[in-house]
């Protein structure tokens, strides 16, 4: 009975935002929810495209993804194929730590040492102010490369050494073997980290909501104040919204966007992990 | 088409004889490897460095034994603090068990070609991806406003906290339980033990250590956890210790956030003084669950 | 005892007093035993069955050792390997074929905690010389696994990822196809050869594997056990593919069949392995000579007992 509280649970989360997503369906269209481009839906005159806070989610994804892709896989390269045993026994609990530290942290950590470092550093166009998409993206991009880097090096240590035996019995130095004969192998499992490290981004809150701002934006310009769906629910939550009106059911509408949107990025790392297992038999 | 190299007579291309483009890549890949690293390296020591530094001036005993309040020079986080524990505890609580209970389910008990059982295993994956503002959600609908109307209180968030971490305990557990060998069940069994006996006295025991440590890190897990329960009312402002499991409560996280948002730089200051007292809870908390994974990990 | 190499010696040399030292090393005393080397024939072959000028030497070992953490997996090895020959190492489990093997393409540096003493001469340079780089002796020495190891990438890019590596671009077509000809295995994957190399039938894998260390036109191919995890007819069809290579490739195979080191080698190194102290076992070589030689009238009392199977 205790295993099925986990399936009650999910029926729960369904449930609980399928009700008030319909009724604000019902009151604001489909049409304009998805395709309308400001979002104020607690002004006077609300008006409720969901765009901006997508475009924010993905834009900050995207900077995350610019900094954990890179990062994450050299450094799972470096364990996997390149560092001595003592060597890796000292880093991945170090990478360990990274994951372990708690998201509020990287919010004070964007808003008081990026923002300003950025202000600082930045090269073209303005200057980004002290909320901006890029501190945010950049931030929780170092959260999520223990994520990456870990499931990484997993998938690459799960390829046979009888396949590096023979990359290097035909002439290939390290570098050969790692770029052209392991990553290959482990592309799966390496697609599937990745993956997960989108569904982490895109869930994350209390970094967007301290550094990226509250004003819904739709813009691509990484110096821009924007506003998430993660942080617009946040932020309406933490305003206490009568039950039944229409801003509480903004929360459940994007609520529901945003669970709709990460079940889809998790099944598909699930199908990826299971293809990557088969390669092997 | 004769590769370059390989002429047999010509013994002098057995030696160091990269091109200068070959020697670029390669130094090159290098150094991104470790330059890598070093971006990760630095920035966890650059955040805790400035954390700390920041944060320094307020390490006293005020953060301990004051209560917030909107004058920086007398604030201090003590409501936050005893919610943390609060909460945390009653997490404990309620999670272990069941998490356990759902672990042992599935190891011991549920036949593997099931259809309701492969759904419950894809499910609790599933659950672990989800955001944890959804969980929030969840807990607002159901349990502050909705069915059992718990309110914003220390038993919603501890029950909301829980389902989050819920899938950690389970997936920990049940790998401690798998880890223990085969052969064990079947000498108890021999025995003339039942299954329940079996699991209870031998597997269980064994299991401890594995079950330990992935309860432990689903509770740092949610220590650190703010977004569910800004949701549940924890950002008011609370100026006194939870008094029960139905009081109004606060969480270290959210007062830090809390002293975030606030403009005044002696806030950020306390935000700071804040994060170092979670972070050195954190560290102690990981550290012993290290600690028992490697003292008690038994190899079979 | 030992008699040093002289480059034309047509004298078989088998050191008699070492034969009756070697059966009881544990007997002699610490100082006996290090003087007392264990048997060694240094073979050169009679001078009426091969003309001394006709063999090229592709390697030459001279005491080799390779150690583990310290522990001697074989010990004191020296012969010469001739180009254009298929030589086999043949021996019971144990005396460290494999590990000899892997000494002649530096791969036991990818071993860590191995160490590797006394002289290796490729075509009279020194294998382990600090100036020769490793990955650049492995394109001319090629090795060929005990279990298929291809790439899981189409069959035309398992053949093309040597030159591929050695930087040739542009029409790898020809390369390919000549490599999968001269592995026999053309005819069966010319039309698929953008198929995954591990649709392939165990036989099939081997021979892309030998077309792919061919397609480096290497000087030497090694060979551990390559027929061993194979069928019959498999292990058939690769060792007619052998006597066809060593027109153009010098072959050295390690092979626990001896049948097969009979059918198919023309030189024949014989181990053995010796417990030592502390239960530690070491490789060593016991006779090395013709094939012919070796299993019709071997010289030696161990060589016998192995092919005659009363051990190993």
């Amino acid at each position: 009975m205790c295993a099925v509280l986990s399936v009650a649970t999910t029926l729960a989360i369904v449930v609980s935002l399928l009700g008030p997503t319909l009724s604000f369906f019902r009151e604001v269209g489909l049409f304009e929810f998805f395709t309308g481009k400001v979002w104020a839906p607690l002004f006077a005159q609300a008006r409720f495209g969901v765009l901006p806070l997508i475009s924010a989610t993905v834009l900050i994804t995207g900077i995350a993804l610019a900094v954990c892709i890179p990062v994450g896989l050299l450094s799972a390269v470096f364990l996997s194929e390149y560092s001595r045993p003592r060597v890796r026994a000292f880093l991945k609990p170090g990478l360990e730590l990274l994951a372990g530290i708690p998201t509020v942290v990287y919010g004070f950590f964007a808003l008081t040492f990026v923002s300003p470092l950025l202000a600082k550093l930045w090269l073209f166009g303005e200057p980004p102010g002290i909320f901006n998409a890029a501190s945010a993206g950049i931030v929780m991009g170092i959260m999520i490369v223990p994520t990456v880097a870990s499931l990484s090096e997993d998938a690459m240590a799960a390829v046979p050494q009888a396949l590096r035996n023979g990359a290097y019995a035909l002439g290939s130095s390290r570098l050969q073997v790692s770029t052209r004969v392991v990553i290959p192998a482990a592309l799966s499992g390496i697609v599937a980290a990745v993956v997960l490290g989108i569904s982490r981004a895109v869930g994350e809150t209390m970094i967007v909501l301290i550094a990226a701002g509250g004003t819904p934006n739709l813009s691509f310009n990484p110096a821009d104040a924007m506003q998430t769906m993660t942080a617009f629910i946040a932020a309406a939550g933490i305003g206490d919204q009568p039950i039944g009106s229409v801003g509480y059911q903004t929360i459940f509408a994007v609520g529901s966007t945003l669970f709709v949107g990460t079940l889809l990025v998790n099944l598909i790392s699930i199908r990826l992990v299971r293809k990557y297992r088969e390669v092997y038999e | 088409m004769t590769p370059p190299d390989a002429s047999p007579g010509d013994l002098s291309s057995l030696q160091r004889r990269r091109s200068v483009a070959t020697t670029i890549r390669e130094a090159g890949f290098k150094s991104a490897m470790l330059g890598s690293l070093l971006l990760a390296a630095t920035a966890l020591v650059a955040l805790m460095v400035q954390v700390f530094v920041t944060g320094s001036p307020r390490l006293n005993g005020d953060l301990l034994n004051r209560f917030p309040s909107s004058l920086p020079s007398r604030a201090g986080a003590r409501s936050a603090i005893f919610g943390t524990i609060w909460v945390i505890g009653t997490v404990a609580f309620t999670c272990v068990p069941v998490g356990l209970g759902a672990a042992i389910y599935l190891e011991e008990y549920a036949a593997k070609d099931r259809w309701y059982n492969r759904l419950i295993e894809v499910n609790i994956q599933n659950l672990a991806a989800v955001p944890s503002i959804v969980y929030g959600i969840l807990g607002l609908a159901f349990l502050v406003r909705g069915p059992l109307k718990l309110g914003q209180t220390v038993l919603a968030g501890a029950l909301t906290l829980s389902l989050l971490v819920l899938p950690i305990v389970i997936i920990a557990s049940r790998e401690a339980i798998r880890a223990v060998p085969g052969s064990i069940r079947l000498a108890s069994l021999a025995l003339g033990a039942t299954q329940w006996q079996t699991i209870s006295r031998q597997v269980l025991p064994s299991a401890v250590p594995g079950i330990a440590t992935g309860t432990i890190l689903a509770l740092s897990r949610a220590i650190g956890e703010a977004a569910p329960l800004l949701l549940l009312g924890a950002l008011t402002f609370i100026t006194f210790v939870p008094e029960g499991l139905a009081s109004p409560f606060t969480v270290l996280p959210i007062q830090i956030f809390n002293w975030i948002s606030r403009p005044q730089d002696e806030f950020r200051v306390l935000a700071a003084a804040a994060i170092v007292v979670l972070m050195v809870i954190l560290l102690a908390m990981n550290g012993l669950a290290i600690w028992l994974r490697n003292r008690f990990q038994r190899k079979w | 005892m030992v008699s040093p190499m002289k480059e034309s010696t047509t004298t078989v040399k088998p050191s008699a007093q070492s034969r009756t030292a070697e059966r009881s090393p544990a007997d002699a005393g610490p100082a006996e035993a290090k003087s007392q080397r264990p048997l060694q024939i240094e073979v050169v072959a009679p001078s009426s069955r091969h003309p001394a000028d006709s063999r090229e030497k592709v390697f030459e070992l001279r005491d080799v050792a390779v150690r583990y953490g310290g522990v001697a997996a074989v010990d004191g090895i020296s012969f010469d390997i001739f180009r254009n020959r298929i030589t086999a190492l043949i021996g019971p489990s144990g005396c460290g074929k494999s590990t000899l093997l892997r000494c002649l393409n530096r791969m036991n540096d990818l071993v860590p905690g191995a160490s590797v003493e006394g002289k290796v001469l490729y075509r009279g340079k020194d294998l382990y010389a600090p100036e020769v780089d490793a990955v650049e002796v492995r394109k001319h020495i090629g090795m060929v696994f005990q279990k298929p190891n291809p790439f899981p990438k189409s069959i035309f890019d398992n053949v093309a990822f040597g030159p591929r590596v050695l930087g040739m671009k542009g029409n790898l077509d020809e390369v390919v196809e000549r490599s999968l000809k001269r592995s026999a295995l053309w005819d069966e994957v010319k039309d698929r050869l953008k198929a995954p190399a591990f649709g392939l039938s165990g036989g099939q894998q081997q021979r892309l594997c030998i077309a792919r260390a061919v397609a480096l036109e290497p000087d030497v191919i090694l060979m551990d056990e390559p027929c061993s995890a194979l069928d019959p007819i498999s292990t058939m069809r690769i060792e007619e593919l052998m006597g066809e290579l060593k027109k153009d490739f010098s072959i050295v195979i390690v092979t626990h069949n001896m049948q097969q080191a009979a059918r198919a080698a023309d030189m024949t190194a014989f181990l053995t392995v010796d417990i030592g102290q502390g239960d530690s076992r070491t490789g060593r070589l016991v006779e090395y000579d013709d094939s012919s030689v070796i299993f019709t009238t071997p010289k030696d009392n161990r060589t016998e007992s192995y092919i005659t199977g009363r051990y190993g």
